[in-house]
Formats: C-alpha cells, sequence, structure tokens
C-alpha cells in the first residue's frame, strides 16, 4: 500500500517537472490550502500586521487593500519566479524591493486614477505595500525556487488568504463598532454602491467604539487567531479518529 | 488555595486567597455606605447587578476552561473585582453597559490570561478603561447628589432606569460634572481660572461630597494596613507622589493648576490608592518596588488629568504602571541573605591569573 503511494507521488513529482512548471492537481491543492488555511499569511505567518490592523476599521477599507496586495503578490511572484535564474543570490533582495516597488507604484497611481477616495482613505498604506512582509516573504521562500505557474498560484492565494483576513477582521470591527456592514461601499463601487450600508442592529446601537480603535483591531485579531487554531485543533482530533491506528 | 511555605520562616498563617479577599470587601463597605447615602440607590444596585454578572461570567468561564467552578468561585475575586468596577461607574448607568465591563474584566483581562493570579492587567480597571473609551457620554453622567439638596431617585425608579424598563431620563437636569470634570472643562475652555471654580457654591459642595467618600475609603484602607492585607508602600508613595506634584504645580500657578486636596479626594485616589493599584497579582512585589510603582501611578495620575483627555486617569495610571512591573520586579529583587554581596576582600584569584 505504502510503497504504491509513494510511487504515485514521486510520478507527480516527475511529471511536473516535465510538463515544465504546470502543477498537478494535488499540488495546486495544496498550495491553494496553504495560501487560505494552513500558513495563511494573516493567521499563520503574522506577517503584514501593521496595514492589517490599521486599515481594518470597516469591511471596504480591507477589501480595498487585500485587492491591492492579491495583484502585487501575484505579479510579484510571476516576475520573479520569470527572472529568478538570472538574479545573482547576492544582490536579490535589493532586486525584490525594486520589483515590488515598481508593482506597487503602478497599482497606487492606478487607485488614484480610478478610485480617488479609496484611495484617499487608505493614504500611506497602499505605497507601503512595498514593505508588506507578506511579499517579500512569498518572493524569498517560494517564487525564487518555483516555476512561474505555480508561484503565479501561491501569489495569488497567499493575498486571497490575506485579504479574507482583513475583510473578515474589518467586517467584525465595523460590524461591532459602528452596526453597520458595507458602508462607504460607494468609494470603491462608484454610485450604485451607495445604498449598500446594511445596519443588523436597530438604529438605537451606537457602537463600541473600541472595536473601532487600534485595541479592537488587536482583539479581534487574537480572537480570529484562536478560532483558527481550534478549528484546526477539532480537525486533527476527528481525523485521528477516523483514521486506523 | 492555601499559600504553603515550605522554606523558613515557619510561621503558620491562616491566610488564603478567599479570606484574604473577603477582607477586601469588609474594607470596602464604609466608602460604599458613603457613596449609597451621597448618590443614592443606583451605587448599590450598580454594585449588586456587577456581581451577579461577573459571578455568572465567571462560572461560564470556568465551565468552558474545564476547571473547577466551586472552588475558583469561593475565592471571591470575581465579587471583588465587579465591586471595584461599580463603585468607578456613575449611578443609573444601562444594565448593559455594565455587562460589557464586566465582559471585559472578567473573560478578557482575567480568564483569556490563564485566570487569578496568571492576569498581567487589573482586571476591574481593564473593564473601566473599555467603557470610559466605548461610552463617554454614559460614562459621565453623575447624577446630582444628595449635598445639594436635590431628591434622589428612589430603589423601585433607580432599578427601572438601569434595567430600561423606563426610558433613560434627561440627563442635562439632573446630573452635574464630577469636579475633576468641571475643573477639566473650565479650564480647557480657557475662559475661568482655578480660583473662580473654587469659589463656586455648587462646586465646593461636590467637592465635599467627594472628600467624604475618600475619606471613608481612607479607612477601610487603613483597616486593611492594620490587618497586613497590602502594605503601606504603595498607597503611601502613590498619595505622596500625587499630592508633591499637584502641590508644585499649585503653587507654580493657582489660576491654572488644581489644588493638591482637589487632586488628592477627588475622582477616587484614594479607592485607586488602597484597593485598586494594591491588587496582590498585577501589582509590583518588592519593597523597593512597591514604592517605585505607586510612585509612578501617582505621577501618571497627575500628567493623565492634567493634560490628557480623561480626568478619571486612575485605570490608565494603573494599567501603564502594570506593563512596568515584571522590569520594576526584575530589577529591584532584594539580596538573598549570603549572596550577592560584593566581599570585603576578593578570596578567589582573578581569571587568567592562573595559567
Amino acid at each position: 500500500m505504502t510503497d504504491t503511494a509513494i510511487g504515485t507521488e514521486n510520478e507527480i513529482t516527475t511529471s511536473t517537472k516535465i510538463e515544465g512548471g504546470t502543477c498537478a492537481p494535488e499540488e495546486c491543492k495544496k498550495i491553494v490550502m496553504d495560501g487560505l488555511w494552513h500558513n495563511n499569511p494573516g493567521l499563520v505567518q503574522l506577517l503584514g500586521l501593521c496595514p492589517l490592523l490599521a486599515v481594518t476599521g470597516n469591511f471596504i477599507n480591507g477589501l480595498g487593500l487585500g485587492i491591492a496586495t492579491i495583484i502585487t503578490l501575484t505579479v510579484s511572484n510571476t516576475v520573479i519566479s520569470f527572472t529568478r535564474n538570472w538574479v545573482r543570490k547576492e544582490i536579490r533582495i535589493p532586486y525584490y524591493v525594486l520589483v515590488i516597488a515598481s508593482i506597487v507604484t503602478v497599482i497606487d497611481l492606478t487607485m488614484f486614477a480610478m478610485t480617488p477616495n479609496l484611495h484617499h482613505i487608505l493614504g500611506i498604506f497602499i505605497p507601503l505595500i512595498v514593505t508588506n512582509c507578506v511579499i517579500i516573504g512569498r518572493a524569498e521562500a517560494f517564487a525564487s525556487r518555483n516555476k512561474i505557474p505555480r508561484a503565479a498560484l501561491d501569489g495569488f492565494m497567499m493575498g486571497v488568504g490575506f485579504t479574507l483576513v482583513l475583510v473578515i477582521l474589518g467586517g467584525m470591527r465595523e460590524l461591532i463598532g459602528n452596526g453597520t456592514l458595507f458602508s462607504d461601499a460607494s468609494v470603491m463601487f462608484g454610485a450604485m454602491a451607495a445604498d449598500w450600508t446594511i445596519h443588523p442592529f436597530n438604529e438605537d446601537y451606537k457602537g463600541l467604539l473600541l472595536a473601532i480603535l487600534p485595541p479592537g483591531a488587536f482583539l479581534g485579531m487574537g480572537f480570529l487567531i484562536a478560532f483558527k487554531n481550534i478549528v484546526d485543533k477539532k480537525v486533527t482530533k476527528n481525523s485521528a479518529i477516523k483514521s486506523p491506528l | 488555595m492555601k499559600f504553603k511555605t515550605n522554606t523558613s520562616p515557619f510561621f503558620s498563617s491562616n491566610s488564603n486567597v478567599s479570606t484574604v479577599m473577603l477582607q477586601v470587601l469588609l474594607a470596602l463597605i464604609p466608602g460604599t455606605l458613603v457613596m449609597f447615602y451621597i448618590y443614592g440607590w443606583g451605587i448599590l444596585i450598580n454594585v449588586v447587578l456587577a456581581i451577579i454578572f461577573a459571578v455568572s461570567l465567571e462560572a461560564i468561564a470556568l465551565i468552558i476552561r474545564k476547571r473547577p467552578v466551586l472552588p475558583f468561585l469561593y475565592d471571591l475575586s470575581a465579587i471583588v473585582t465587579a465591586w471595584l468596577l461599580a463603585l468607578a461607574l456613575p449611578p443609573l448607568i444601562p444594565w448593559w453597559i455594565l455587562l460589557v465591563g464586566i465582559f471585559f474584566a472578567i473573560i478578557i483581562a482575567k480568564h483569556l490570561y490563564g485566570g487569578l493570579g496568571y492576569n498581567p492587567f487589573n482586571p476591574a480597571m481593564i473593564g473601566f478603561a473599555v467603557l470610559i473609551v466605548s461610552f463617554p457620554f454614559e460614562m459621565s453622567q453623575w447624577i446630582e447628589n444628595a449635598t445639594l439638596g436635590s431628591k434622589l431617585p428612589g430603589f423601585i425608579e433607580s432599578l427601572y432606569t438601569t434595567l430600561g424598563i423606563t426610558a433613560q431620563p434627561d440627563w442635562d437636569a439632573i446630573t452635574r460634572a464630577t469636579p475633576l470634570d468641571a475643573v477639566k472643562t473650565g479650564l480647557r475652555a480657557g475662559t475661568t481660572s482655578y480660583t473662580e471654580i473654587a469659589q463656586q457654591q455648587d462646586f465646593n459642595s461636590v467637592l465635599r461630597s467627594w472628600i467624604y467618600i475618600s475619606l471613608a475609603f481612607a479607612a477601610g484602607g487603613f483597616w486593611m494596613l492594620y490587618k497586613k492585607i497590602i502594605h503601606w508602600q504603595i498607597p503611601v508613595a502613590l498619595i505622596a507622589t500625587l499630592a508633591l506634584f499637584s502641590g508644585v504645580m499649585y503653587l507654580y500657578s493657582p489660576e491654572t493648576y488644581g489644588s493638591p486636596l482637589l487632586h488628592v479626594f477627588s475622582g477616587a485616589t484614594m479607592l485607586g490608592a488602597f484597593f485598586i493599584a494594591t491588587d496582590p497579582v498585577s501589582a509590583s512585589t518588592t519593597p523597593i518596588g512597591k514604592i517605585i510603582y505607586g510612585a509612578s501611578i501617582g505621577f501618571f495620575i497627575y500628567i493623565i488629568r492634567v493634560w490628557g483627555n480623561y480626568p478619571d486617569s486612575i485605570a490608565f495610571a494603573v494599567l501603564i504602571m502594570n506593563m512596568a512591573v515584571p522590569l520594576i520586579d526584575y530589577y529591584t529583587q532584594p539580596r538573598v541573605y549570603g549572596h550577592g554581596q560584593k566581599p570585603a576582600h576578593d578570596p578567589e584569584p582573578k581569571k587568567g591569573s592562573d595559567k
């Protein structure tokens, strides 16, 4: 049994190499799950905490920064993976910073042109994506030693995982602190989103101001990490019961 | 939960957590009664409701954490926390604000850190800080007190207001700023000087009522000192530092800074000095450390009151110094007998002198 299992795994890895980088379904699945859950940049690697905590005052701000991060991560991983064989080891970090900075500049100017209000709210945190440790971390740890499709997928999924945390934390804080959800959606989606704001509680709810303030970000983040750990514990317990000894 | 002494001295001591906590509760009674006399039933309702919330939340937290429920409830620490927090809240505050405060005190500040003995921050003050930051309006509504001759709401009326059965009263008509608030807003506006404020009749009678409250809490504090539940270092250092700084600033400019009397006897300074700063879990434990800890709290109370945004600054001062306690304790460990002192002559040869 085990022998055949190892055999198939070897076959998969060799086949990937032969096909020139397109990743096999199982590997793709692993990259996807790593980004979304097992190695989530927000909850497990705890990278990029500064923007994560600072801009998640509401749902839309989180989504805006999240999308910018997804684009940056995907493009930077692709470019760095593409050029990985031509860059000398000694200068790789300045090279990564240069690549990431150019991408972020493009995104910054694009957002300034297309969604000026959101750009105004997110402010310094858009240019600061350059210093977000997730991006250079993935460049060094993954993109510099994997082929383009896998690197791009990894960048995209890490970005999505980061965005999920931003959005959940932003939604949580907005809901508790302000009693609304999707407020200010128009800064991102234009006039058609003007009435997207939801008021789940009755009108009297004035909100727990603490949730909007910085302590709310740290507390909310702590609860999210605790929730993930509880789920992981439950899952391993269940799988341990199912699998025969 | 006995404190076991395994090394010398072999004095037998009957003190355990619940007797200490019980004595703290007894010491709180005189102050609470004076507050009840001055502010009416709202105070007692706050205390009782807070205790009910605290005990229920403590029980829930213990069940979730799979700890024995009754032994930990009997240590009375949740009741002390609830009582201290309730005394810091204005009467007639809505019940759900109390619940939020108690939730942060018991669940977040205590049980998430591992329960009694593991909490780095004073739970009651975490609850207070959360409330004053989140609900600044409700937290400033102290009703007019009995010394001004106004009629206090009765028991049923107070209970209904707190539980939200009857609508909240028209606050502007029945509330009055606490002395510290009055001084702060008056001086901020720049229209009045402290000497003018201090001459107002209403201000003085409110301040006098706070002096009565402070003296009652101080009496409870002295009883705890006499019973050796707390040590003298923290309260003395705290009050002395606060009096010193406020005195110096008052002498420098009596127009713009409050008198030492105002600072020492209002805004729960006494409650803070004797009951809150001396919390055995989150305070410094070494003799010198206690003095540094108490003095720093007094210093921060004055700084935050005068130049900060919140006139009731005990909570923030205590929380800041809670963070510094590990550092203070590390650098103020007393010398262990037979260790650490530099001997008169160095009996060991210097390193390197032997081959």
